[in-house]
This record gives structure tokens, sequence and C-alpha cells, in this order.
């Protein structure tokens, strides 16, 4: 059996290698937080507050752009209904832990600790299965600390940038690179298509509602494609055995 | 909205999706359509968000070659594309731009 104290060393080191691209971005969200027009203080403590990558950026660029409140805050609950998806698959492997704990670990749930928490946990054998909740705990805390750092580093850096470097347009880069590698099918590609096509239309709705419309028919449009395709693919299927 | 009250929304909504399965789990099972749904939220609205900040300058649509962030914006999709690495991306993007810039000028 694993003690506890080397639980949490192996989920910290099992979190490093991750930090190489983590690091980046949290100097990243600082440095644009200040150019969309958020106060140090604001854009340090929504790195703590929220804790969520996407969010915070999409969120500090709905705050640049005037978007009202209740907007951004359920933009932040549509981008972030992943992590339910994440809770629900870790929830089986700590549900002895206490509550406090839970409290703890749920705060940490992000994409980067989901990934290689829930690669241990379903590879593990019984011998790490008591001091799991120490292993997530290092590396959700390993990658919060370095979130914290590097956005403080990025707000640091930020106030000495002056505007004219259109450092503003790394937002629309950073999504850029996040978007364009994971359109891998047709029915993602018909989601984006759709989804801008409509942005491109409704971007000047009041309330930013125009991004809500955007997204509402790039994820409809892409279910409808993934639903036609998965139908066509079986008579094609039975064409062939025939 | 206060932007303060704007960031604790959002962080009470985000740690509310993170918490309620861990905790509710045998009681709360994610609907098959909502988890297809899902899978398409990430390009729908990122796309979203991209596509204005590309083509709008000053609340109206620019397809000139004068609008830079458009010229650089499709360089930086071939980029994203061709090397799948984000810093690559950003890196090509912004240098794109600032050579752009320097020779069409800000617009």
């Amino acid at each position: 059996m694993l003690s506890s104290r080397t639980e949490f060393l192996n989920g910290t080191k099992a979190e490093l290698p991750i930090l190489l691209g983590v690091l980046p971005f949290g100097m990243i969200y600082g440095v644009l937080a200040l150019q969309a027009g958020l106060s140090p203080a604001l854009a340090l403590a929504m790195s703590s507050i929220v804790f969520a990558g996407s969010a915070q950026f999409i969120g500090a660029q709905l705050m640049a752009q005037g978007a009202g409140g209740l907007v951004i805050i359920v933009t932040t609950f549509v981008v972030n209904l992943r992590h339910a998806l994440y809770s629900a698959s870790v929830a089986p492997f700590i549900k002895q832990v206490p509550l406090r704990w839970k409290v703890l670990l749920a705060y940490l749930l992000t994409d980067e600790a989901y990934a290689v928490v829930i690669t241990r946990f379903t590879q593990s054998d019984g011998s790490t299965a008591l001091n799991r909740h120490w292993y997530y705990f290092g590396a959700g805390i390993t990658l919060w600390a370095s979130w914290q750092i590097s956005t403080a580093i990025g707000i640091f850096v930020g106030q000495l940038i002056p505007a004219s470097w259109s450092l503003d347009f790394t937002l629309a880069l950073t999504f850029i690179a996040l978007v364009v590698p994971n359109l891998k099918d047709r029915a993602s590609v018909a989601a984006a298509v759709s989804a801008g096509i409509m942005a491109m239309f409704a971007y000047t709705w009041p309330y930013k509602l125009g991004l809500f419309a955007a997204a509402i028919t790039g994820i409809v449009i892409g279910m409808l494609v993934e639903q036609r395709r998965n139908h066509s693919t079986l008579p094609d299927q039975q064409i062939t055995d025939n | 909205m206060n932007l303060w009250l704007i960031v604790i929304g959002m962080g009470f909504v985000t740690f509310g999706i993170r918490l309620v399965p861990i905790v509710l789990l045998g009681r709360f099972e994610i609907p098959d359509l909502m988890q297809r749904a899902l899978r398409f939220v990430p390009p729908a609205v990122l796309t979203a968000i991209i596509v204005p900040e590309l083509l709008y300058r000053n609340d109206q649509i620019d397809v000139s070659l004068t609008n830079v962030r458009l010229l650089a914006g499709l360089i930086a999709i071939v980029v994203a594309w061709r090397t799948k690495n984000a810093l690559i991306t950003i890196g090509v993007g912004m240098i794109a731009l600032w050579v752009l810039q320097f020779f069409i000028g800000h617009g």
C-alpha cells in the first residue's frame, strides 16, 4: 500500500509534463485579461475563483466587448459543462472519501488534472486504492499553483506591453489553435462552419445574444450531420455485404 | 453588472458543475442527448467568437485586403491545421499580424 505522501508526490510528478503546455497559456491569459480592460486584481482573482482556462479566456473577451453579466455566466456554464462528465467519471473512484475532500477535489477538477487522474485510476490495481485521493490532490494542486503563478507573471508582463503590440489578438489565435486541430470529422466541421456563419450575421445583436444563437446553431447542425451519417452508413454496408 | 459579481457568478456555476456529479453519483446520469451535444460545444462556441474577431472592424464587416487581422487569422488557421501545435500557431499568427501591420497599417 502506498502512503498518502507517496501518492501526493506521484500525482505531482504525473502533472509536470502537462505544465509545459499550461504555463504559456496562463501567461497569455494574464496578458490579454489586462488588454481586455480587467484590473490586475480581477484578472488574478478570476484564476482562483473560476479556475477554468477556456472559460476565463472567453469571459475576459466578453467583458472587453461589454457583454451582459447573465450572458457571460451562462456562456461559462455551457463551456464548462464537459466538467460534469469528468466529475461523474471520477466519482466512483473517490466515493469513500469525506465530503470536505469531495469539495476540495471538485474545485481542482480541470481538463489537465482529469486527464492524469483518470488514467491512473482506471489502470491501477488495489494497492493504490486507499490513498488515491492524495494522488488526485497532488495532480490538482500542482496544476492550480502553476496556473496562479503563470497568470501572475502574465499580468506583470502585460502591464509593461503597450496596446500597439496588438497582443489581444493572441486570444483569437488561441481559439484557432484549439479548434482547428480538433475538426477531425464532418460533423464537427459542420458545427464550426455553421456557428461561424451565424456569428457573422448575429454579431451586432444586443447582449452578445448572437454568440448564443451561433453556438446553438453549431451544436444542432453538428448533431444533425452526425445523425445523418450514422443512418446513411448502415445501408451502405448492407449493399457491400450483398 | 459589476465585473467582480460576474466573476463570482462564473466561479459559482463552474464549481457547481464540478461538484454536483461527484456528490450525487448514483442519483444523477447525464442524458445521452446532452452527451452527444457536448462534443460540439467547443467548435461551435469558439468559432462563434473567432469569426467576428477576424471579420469585424468598428462594428462593420470588412473582407478587404486591408483587414490585417483577417489575413493573419487565415494564416494561423492554415498553420494550426498543418502543425496541430498551439504555440507555433500563436507565434506565427502574431508575427504575421505584425508584418502585415508594418506594410499595410493598423487599419
